[in-house]
């Protein structure tokens, strides 16, 4: 045991898997000699070599679709994105090409990818270093997408990823990168890809929440706590596959839901969610369920802290759910 | 470059040195090519297939590459160049039963017809957005070369593929990586209407390779020893180290983009008439004439062998079922998750659009 902050754990974590196979390798803008421009791949490079480390052209399309390519040989290319922001030039290869390949060749090919990407708000970067474009990559039917919110979970989660056979989307919460720190297993170990996790036992409310949101969703939760309210916080760690029966689970148990994410509301993942346990829990819930989003509005600068869905939004919804 | 001349005599310079089988052989391929086309054409015209992009006119550019390839050599296809995928030994009623979109399809009714692809050929899978399959060939390169292994990629695309985003950023990487690859645009005049004058402000589709540090030689598409020789080439400096090499192979659709095309919209018969006289098919056969290897009887009998094959391909295809309606649930991931289970059972178990479907 380590203990280990989120850049460190995702470090190590692709250090076990180069170091169990010899088919992974790591690409992306900056990686290599930088060790990317949050630090994740330092020190890869030194170890694996420039030919399992790639430092690539500044072409998000390039990199997706040559790491497509590799993975179609046999590879098990991991390609970062700089910040999910800049990966709509590369979103035709991830949507067109990766999410389809096994399907349209009834499995004769499969794309085994991950494409980890640092997103979110919080760290003034304004709109273009701030996104949170999940909900595009689960609408498409071929992709999973993952989300850890702590060193332990992202590095299981990662590891699991990269030996998932298909394409999957690992969104890392660049806000929670070197705020957090906790005691992660130097050797390989996996954490089950598809398993939302309940940080919280509650018996009043449902909150949803993955990556940087989770810690903001646990602090609202123990502010209420104070109250009589008790919240049952739910980590959802892969977004796509969903780990329904856990939120069904839940809302069975406590016929409240408030669901948490940074992306705007319209069409978020949060949409999608709600929709499920209106159509599987009807008879069970108590509140209307709530969504608390960022706003439908491109993420801003100066206001960012209002944009958020942060505890202080957070605690009022769970108040008013759970009092409905 | 040509290698044919006009009289059918080889340019002593730049003759690949083949065996009159070889060219034979490469000829056959050509003709069944156009007759398996000119089949499919008809049949889509009758309303028995939904669908055909044929290669009539460009079938030395393209069987002519494939036939420079090595086996052991991967093509990553565009979608005109299914002549490549039958020239390495795909069985022509898999292929029928892929247009026909049938229980036998391999792609089981998931795609259009004419989107092959066949691991055990090494030729990956056609899609449709333009321009996406060429990183894929870089990639591909890239990782046989990190694996230790000698293998080339050879991939298809056409004049309108090179303003794409994709294009470019494949050209870049097979540069910077020296990435074993050999481009092979189809210069056939038209992306669809656009003529090439209004694809590009350059000239040739060569001249861009340079600014990617690739090697680039502009091929008489339409003289299938022309394009054995520069692919072969291509291969051997891809195989040697050398890295990627742009063909552009200067040719031209006779036929329309697809069945659903009316080429007559945008340009003149005389425009098409005289390209017909540059016919791939005939300009080999001139060669072949004047080794005196093959004659109009034996011609004839080659193209009835292939339509009769085509057809007894068709006669089978037509008698088998649709795929199985569980078969749209299968495939989207390595395991099917708890949402298309679910889906899956909604939709069998719920109201058809269509009632002649049965499902055990």
């Amino acid at each position: 045991m380590t203990e280990m902050n989120l850049v460190q754990a995702i470090n190590s974590g692709l250090r076990d898997a180069m170091l169990a196979d010899e088919s992974v390798l790591v690409m992306g803008e900056d990686v290599g000699r930088l060790g990317g421009v949050f630090r994740v791949t330092q020190g890869l490079r030194e170890t694996f070599g420039a030919d399992r480390v790639l430092d690539t052209p500044l072409s998000e399309s390039g990199i997706l679709g040559t790491a497509i390519g590799m993975a179609l040989h046999g590879l098990r290319p991991v390609s970062e994105i700089q910040f999910a922001d800049f990966i709509y030039p590369g979103v035709d290869q991830l949507l067109s090409e990766a999410a389809k390949y096994r399907y349209r060749t009834a499995g004769e090919f499969h794309v085994p990818m991950v494409v980890r990407t640092p997103y979110g708000g919080g760290i003034r970067g304004g709109q273009y270093h701030s996104q949170s474009p999940e909900a595009l990559f689960i609408h498409t039917p071929g992709l999973k997408v993952v989300c850890p919110s702590n060193p332990y979970d992202a590095k299981g989660l990662l590891l699991e990823a990269i030996a998932d056979e298909d394409p999957v989307l690992f969104f890392e919460p660049k806000r929670v990168y070197r705020a957090v720190k906790m005691d992660v297993p130097d050797d390989a170990y996996t954490v089950p890809l598809g398993k939302a996790k309940t940080v919280r036992s509650g018996e009043h409310v449902t909150c949803v929440a993955w990556g940087a949101m989770l810690f903001e969703a646990f602090s609202a939760a123990e502010q209420l706590a104070a109250e009589g309210i008790d919240v049952e916080v739910i980590d959802l760690r892969t977004l796509w596959p969903l780990d329904i029966d856990a939120l069904v689970e839940s809302v069975h148990k406590t016929g409240r839901l408030v669901v948490v994410h940074e992306a705007p509301r319209t069409c978020g993942f949060g949409s999608e969610l709600v929709t499920l346990i209106v159509e599987r829990a009807f008879l069970h819930l108590e509140a209307p369920p709530v969504r608390i989003t960022g706003w439908d509005t491109p993420f801003p600068l100066t206001h960012e802290q209002e944009y958020l869905p942060l505890a202080h939004r957070i605690a009022p919804a769970l108040r008013d759910t759970a009092r409905y | 470059m040509h290698v044919i001349r006009e009289d059918g005599s080889l340019d002593p310079t730049l003759d690949p040195g083949l065996s009159i089988d070889r060219v034979i052989g490469l000829y056959k391929a050509m003709v069944r090519t156009r007759v398996i086309d000119d089949r499919l054409e008809k049949l889509q015209r009758q309303g028995r297939i939904a669908f055909h992009v044929g290669s009539l006119g460009e079938e030395a550019a393209i069987i002519g590459s494939a036939a420079a390839l090595r086996e052991h050599d991967w093509i990553v296809p565009c979608y005109r160049e299914v002549g490549a995928l039958l020239w390495r030994g795909y069985p022509l009623q898999r292929y029928v039963d892929h247009m026909y979109g049938n229980a036998d399809d391999p792609l089981r009714g998931r795609q259009m017809p004419d989107h092959t692809f066949s691991r055990a050929h090494r030729y990956l899978s056609v899609s449709a957005p333009i321009g996406t399959q060429i990183p894929h060939a870089v990639g591909v390169a890239m990782a046989a070369r990190a694996r230790g292994l000698d293998e080339c990629v050879g991939v298809f695309f056409g004049d309108g593929a090179t303003s794409s985003n994709d294009f470019h950023s494949a050209m870049n990487f097979a540069g910077v990586y020296q990435a074993p690859v050999v481009f092979l645009c189809r210069n056939n005049g038209y992306a669809i209407s656009l003529r090439v004058e209004q694809q590009t402000a350059v000239q040739t589709m060569a001249e861009k390779a340079p600014a990617y540090g690739v090697p680039a030689v502009r091929v008489d598409g339409n003289d299938a020893l022309a394009v054995w020789q520069a692919v072969g080439e291509g291969v051997r400096r891809a195989s040697g180290g050398g890295g990627p090499t742009f063909i552009e192979l200067m040719t031209y659709r006779l036929g329309g983009h697809s069945t659903s095309d009316d080429p007559r919209i945008y340009r003149t018969k005389d425009e098409v008439e005289s390209w017909r006289k540059a016919d791939p098919i005939d300009r080999l056969r001139k060669h072949i004439d004047r080794r005196d290897a093959w004659s109009d009887d034996l011609d004839e009998d080659w193209r009835a062998v292939c339509d009769a094959e085509v057809k007894e391909c068709v006669r089978r295809a037509e008698e088998k079922p649709s795929p199985e309606l569980r078969d749209m649930f299968t495939d989207v991931y390595a395991e099917q998750p708890w949402h298309l289970r679910e889906q899956e059972a909604q939709c069998i178990e719920g109201p058809r659009a269509r009632d002649d479907e049965e499902e055990p």
